[in-house]
C-alpha cells in the first residue's frame, strides 16, 4: 500500500517535482546573494532618521520599504518622471538599480506557475502535494527497510540505485517535507483559501488636515527601529487628508501630516504572523542560510527520480508474466509468493515452467491470498517468502500468518517454505522462518524442511529445486536467472594449482583483461570497473545456470582472478579447473556492492577458509592506503593449500598486511579457523571495541562457526554479531 | 476585449437616481513595457469633492493584493466585495485593457473624475496612476499615467 503510494505519485508527477525542484534551488540563491549585497543599516537606526536622509537627496519620495534581507528601496518622483533605487542607508542616497531582477522573475513565475496563471499555479501545487506524498511514504518505507525509525541512519546494502536513493532521500526528506507544506500553505493563501489577509485598518476619518510636521520629529518614526520597518508610504502631495502609512514587524498604523501623531493602528493578526512565517521558510527572503539549505535539499528530488525510475524499472524486469497460470482450484501445486521488491516473483516463475514442464498443474499467487479451502486439488503447497526489513512480512504476504492462526487445523496438503534473503543482514530470512514455525505449530506437514536462498543465487534455488524433484519424484532442473547478464569471453593467463596433497585440487586462475568500449569505461559497465569481492558468473559448457564465484581482483590490478576448487563431479569448477593458458570462458561481472571493505580507516578483521580468502587478497594487495588488516587463514595442509602463500609475506612487508594468523585441520589436533580467533580473544575484542568492521567468507559450516565464537569472544563486552550487522561492522559472503 | 453591459447595475453607486440614461463606453489602457509582472488596475470614480462615487473595474482576481492599490483600497474602507462581479485579469506590461460599459450620462462634465490605481510585484505602488476628468470634450484623448500607463482613453 504504502509502496503504492510512492511510486505512482513519483512517476506520475516526476516531471512536475523536477522542474519544482530544480527552479527551487536556483531560487534559493537570490536571498543569499540580495542580504550580502544590500547595503545594511548600522544596528539601532531609527526610521526617522533613515527618511530624513533619503528625503534629503529625494524630496519628492513617496514609498520606502524595506526587504526581509535588509535591502532598502525608495520610490520616487522628480518632476513627473517616476524613480527609484535601492538606498544606501547611511547616506540616503541610491546605490543600485530597483528594477526587478528578469531572471528572478523568470524562475519565479516559473516555480510557481509554469507561466500559466491560476491554472498553471494549481498544477505546480499539485505538485508540492505530490512531493509532500512522496515525502511522507518514502519516510515510512525508508523506515521499513531500515528495520524502525531509530535505524534510519543504518548502513545500506544493495544495488546502488536503491542504496543513491534512500541515502539521499533520507537527509533531504525534511527539506522537502517543509518545502512542499509549505508551498501548498502559500498556494491556499494566494486563492484567499485561508483566512490570513490583513485585518480591515480604517483609514482614519478624523485627520487634523494640517502638513508639514517635520518627519524626523515623529516620535512613531523615532521609536521604530529600521530593522522593524517594512514600508512607509508618504502623503499624496498637496492632499491634507492624507497621512503617512507605516508598515512594521508587528503591523500598520497612520501617521498624521500635520501632527506627526500615530492615529491608528492594527497588530497583525496570528494567521498573517504564520503566513508570513511559513514565507520566509518557503523562501528563504528573511532566512537566506535556511533558503540555501533547502536548495541543496531540493537538489537531490531529479537524482532521486532518476533512481527511483531506474528501481521501478528493475523491479518491472524482475517480475515476469507468468503464462499458462492454473485457477487455484484446479491446481495440483500452489506456490504462494510473498515479496517486496517483485524479485521472488521471478524465482516463482521458473518454479511455475519447470513444473508445468513437468506435467503439473501449477497456481502461481501472491501470500496474502492464502486460502487452503479452494484449493481442492492441491497436492502440495510451496511458500516462496522474502523478508522485508527486521522480519516483517513483505508486501504481497501481508496477512498471511493471520490467516494462517485462524485456520482449526492445518491443510493435508504438505508444505515446502523457501526463504530468500541476504545475509548480511541481522534477520536472514526471519519471515520464512517464522512462516515455518508456525505451520510447525500448526502440525502442518512437511514436504521438504526449510531451505533458503542468499542474494538471488541461481545455485541455492538450483540445489533446492532437485532435492523438490527427489521429494516429488519428478527430475527437473531450476535453471533462474533474474537478469540475463551481457557476457564477455574471457582467456586464462596463468593458473596457479593447490591442494592436490589433500585431495582438495584447487587453482588460482588469472584473466586477462577483456576489451571494453570507451562507452563501457566511462559509465563503469561489464568488466570496466570492479573491485575485489563482487562477483564473476561463469556459464560453463553444457548449462545455462552460471556460477559464481568471488573475485580476488579489482580492475586496476590490470587482471581478474579467481580462486576454484574442482568439486568432485562439479561441471563448472570441473571445466574451469581443467582451463590451460589461452583457453577462453564466458563470463560476466554481477556487483556484490555488500561485501565492500569500504573506504574507512578503522581497522578490518578478514575471516575466511579454503577458496574464501581470494577476496581477502584482493582486498589487501589493492591495500594501499596501509589500513590495518588483520587475516584469519583457514586451510588443511600449510604445505599443500596456502593460498596466496607466496605473495602474503610480501604484502606483509609493505605495511598492506598488518598481521596473518593461519589454522591448519590436517593435524593431529585439527585447527580451525574459529580456533584461531578464539586464540586471539583479547586482541579481536580491542579492535572490533576499537570500531574495526569484521568481513568473512567462505563455506557455511564456516561461517556458522565464526559467527559463534565471535559470539562467545564478545560476550563480555555486550556485542554481538547480530549487533555489528546491524551497524554494517559484521558481512559475510558464503557459500 | 472585455465587453460589459449592463454590469454597472450592479454598482449602486454609479446609478443615480433620476439618471436613467446611459450610453456604452469603451475604456482603453495600455501600458508600458515595465519589466515586471502583470499589472494590478483599479479604476473609479469620484466626485467634484473627491469622494468616492464608485469602482468601474478590478483588473487583478487576488483580493489579497488588492490594499497595494492604495488610494482605492482606502475609499473601499477595505471592503473589497463592492468589484465582485466586475473583476478580471491583471494586465501585462505592454499589454492593454479594453472594456465596455454603460456609464450614465449624467457623470460626465459634471465634475467627476477617474481615477486608475495601479500596483505590480515588487515594484512601486502607484496610487492615482491616472486622474482625468469625465467630459464630453475630453472623450477620445489619450493621457499618459505616472508610471505603467502608456496611453488611457475614453471613447463614445
Amino acid at each position: 500500500m504504502i509502496r503504492t503510494l510512492h511510486r505512482w505519485p513519483g512517476l506520475l508527477a516526476l516531471v512536475l517535482v523536477t522542474i519544482l525542484s530544480l527552479s527551487g534551488a536556483v531560487l534559493s540563491v537570490f536571498p543569499a546573494v540580495e542580504r550580502i549585497t544590500a547595503p545594511q543599516a548600522e544596528a539601532g537606526m531609527s526610521v526617522a532618521v533613515l527618511v530624513d536622509g533619503i528625503q534629503a537627496v529625494y524630496p519628492g519620495v513617496e514609498q520606502i520599504r524595506r526587504s526581509p534581507s535588509g535591502r532598502i528601496t525608495a520610490y520616487w518622483f522628480d518632476q513627473g518622471a517616476p524613480g527609484a533605487a535601492v538606498i544606501d542607508p547611511a547616506t540616503g542616497a541610491g546605490v543600485a538599480s530597483a528594477d526587478p531582477n528578469q531572471a528572478l522573475r523568470w524562475l519565479t513565475n516559473l516555480h510557481r506557475s509554469f507561466f500559466l496563471g491560476d491554472g498553471g499555479r494549481i498544477a505546480m501545487a499539485a505538485g508540492a502535494a505530490a512531493m509532500l506524498v512522496l515525502s511522507l511514504s518514502g519516510a515510512v518505507l525508508v523506515a521499513r527497510r531500515a528495520g524502525g525509525w531509530r535505524h534510519w541512519f543504518a548502513p545500506l546494502r544493495g544495488p546502488l540505485a536503491g542504496r543513491l536513493h534512500v541515502e539521499i532521500a533520507r537527509i533531504a526528506v525534511i527539506g522537502l517535507v517543509l518545502s512542499s507544506t509549505t508551498a501548498l500553505w502559500m498556494t491556499a493563501s494566494t486563492f484567499d483559501l485561508l483566512p490570513d489577509g490583513g485585518a480591515a485598518t480604517v483609514f482614519p476619518a478624523d485627520v487634523s488636515g494640517e502638513i508639514g510636521f517635520t518627519l524626523d520629529q515623529m516620535p512613531t518614526l523615532r521609536q521604530t527601529p529600521v530593522a522593524d520597518l517594512r514600508e512607509l508610504s508618504f502623503p499624496y502631495p498637496g492632499d491634507a487628508t492624507d497621512m503617512f502609512t507605516l508598515k512594521t514587524d508587528r503591523g500598520t498604523g497612520y501617521l498624521d501630516q500635520g501632527t506627526g501623531a500615530l492615529v491608528a493602528w492594527a497588530d497583525l493578526t496570528g494567521w498573517e504572523r504564520a503566513s508570513e512565517t511559513i514565507y520566509m521558510l518557503h523562501t528563504g527572503q528573511g532566512a537566506a542560510t535556511l533558503g540555501l539549505v533547502l536548495g541543496m535539499m531540493a537538489l537531490g528530488v531529479p537524482a532521486m527520480g532518476v533512481t527511483g525510475v531506474l528501481i521501478w524499472l528493475a523491479g518491472r524486469r524482475g517480475r515476469p508474466r507468468i503464462r499458462g497460470n492454473q485457477p487455484a482450484g484446479r491446481a495440483e501445486t500452489i506456490i504462494l509468493v510473498g515479496s517486496e521488491g517483485g524479485s521472488t516473483w521471478g524465482f516463482a516463475a521458473t518454479l511455475h515452467a519447470a513444473l508445468t514442464a513437468a506435467g503439473q498443474g501449477v497456481h502461481v499467487g501472491p501470500m496474502s491470498g492464502f486460502a487452503p479451502e479452494r484449493y481442492v486439488r492441491a497436492d502440495r503447497i510451496i511458500l516462496l517468502a522474502a523478508t522485508y526489513g527486521d522480519g516483517a512480512a513483505p508486501t504481497s504476504a501481508k496477512g498471511f500468518l493471520d490467516r494462517l492462526s485462524a485456520l482449526e487445523r492445518a491443510p493435508d496438503m504438505p508444505l515446502a517454505v523457501l526463504g530468500f534473503g541476504d545475509r548480511s543482514f541481522p534477520a536472514y530470512c526471519a519471515f520464512a522462518e517464522a512462516v515455518a514455525a508456525a505451520a510447525q505449530a500448526k502440525g502442518w506437514p512437511e514436504l521438504l524442511p526449510p531451505d533458503t536462498i542468499d542474494r538471488q543465487s541461481p545455485q541455492d534455488f538450483a540445489r533446492w529445486g532437485r532435492a523438490l524433484g527427489e521429494a516429488l519424484g519428478i527430475p527437473f532442473e531450476l535453471s533462474h536467472q533474474p537478469v540475463l547478464p551481457k557476457t564477455d569471453t574471457l582467456t586464462l593467463v596463468s593458473r596457479r594449482d593447490y591442494g592436490a596433497e589433500v585431495h582438495a585440487p584447487t587453482a588460482i586462475l588469472r584473466f586477462a583483461l577483456p576489451r571494453v568500449s570507451p562507452w563501457q569505461r566511462l559509465t563503469g559497465a561489464r568488466f570496466a570497473g570492479f573491485q575485489a569481492g563482487d562477483l564473476i558468473g561463469i556459464l560453463p559448457q553444457g548449462s545455462a545456470l552460471p556460477r559464481l564465484y568471488s573475485l580476488a581482483s579489482g580492475r586496476r590490478d590490470g587482471f581478474i582472478e579467481i580462486v576454484v576448487k574442482k568439486h568432485v563431479d562439479g561441471l563448472c569448477s570441473g571445466q574451469l579447473t581443467a582451463l590451460e593458458p589461452g583457453d577462453t570462458v564466458t563470463a560476466f561481472l554481477r556487483r556484490n556492492p555488500g561485501f565492500r571493505p569500504g573506504r574507512s580507516r578503522a581497522p578490518l578483521i578478514l575471516i575466511g577458509a579454503g577458496t574464501g580468502i581470494g577476496p581477502f587478497a584482493g582486498f589487501v594487495r589493492s591495500n594501499g592506503s596501509r589500513r590495518p588488516i588483520h587475516l584469519f587463514f583457514g586451510m588443511r595442509h600449510a604445505d599443500s593449500d596456502f593460498f596466496y602463500g607466496e605473495e602474503l609475506p610480501g604484502w606483509q612487508a609493505e605495511g598492506r598486511l598488518t598481521r596473518l594468523v593461519t589454522a591448519v585441520s590436517r593435524r593431529a589436533r585439527p585447527h580451525y579457523v574459529q580456533d584461531a580467533l578464539r586464540g586471539e580473544a583479547s586482541q579481536v575484542t580491542a579492535l572490533i571495541r576499537n570500531g574495526a568492521g569484521v568481513m568473512v567468507c567462505g563455506g557455511r559450516d564456516m561461517a556458522a562457526g565464526v559467527a559463534e565464537a565471535l559470539a562467545e569472544i564478545l560476550a563480555p563486552t555486550g556485542l554481538t554479531p547480530a549487533v555489528l550487522k546491524a551497524e554494517g561492522r559484521y558481512v559475510e559472503d558464503v557459500y | 476585449m472585455k465587453s460589459l453591459l449592463a454590469t454597472l447595475a450592479l454598482t449602486t453607486a454609479l446609478t443615480l437616481p433620476g439618471l436613467a440614461m446611459a450610453k456604452p463606453v469603451a475604456l482603453t489602457t495600455t501600458l508600458n513595457n515595465y519589466g515586471g509582472d502583470g499589472a494590478y488596475l483599479a479604476l473609479y470614480v469620484t466626485d467634484a469633492s473627491g469622494a468616492y462615487v464608485g469602482s468601474l473595474w478590478m483588473a487583478g482576481g487576488k483580493s489579497k493584493y488588492y490594499e497595494h492599490l492604495s488610494d482605492w483600497y482606502r475609499a473601499m474602507g477595505g471592503d473589497t466585495a463592492q468589484v465582485n462581479g466586475i473583476t478580471g485579469a491583471s494586465v501585462g506590461a505592454g499589454r492593454s485593457l479594453e472594456i465596455t460599459l454603460d456609464l450614465a450620462d449624467a457623470l460626465f462634465d459634471a465634475g467627476y473624475t477617474l481615477h486608475i490605481d495601479a500596483a505590480v510585484e515588487d515594484m512601486r505602488d502607484s496610487p492615482n496612476e491616472v486622474a482625468v476628468p469625465l467630459t464630453t470634450d475630453g472623450a477620445g484623448t489619450p493621457v499618459t499615467g505616472r508610471r505603467y500607463i502608456a496611453s488611457f482613453s475614453y471613447d463614445m
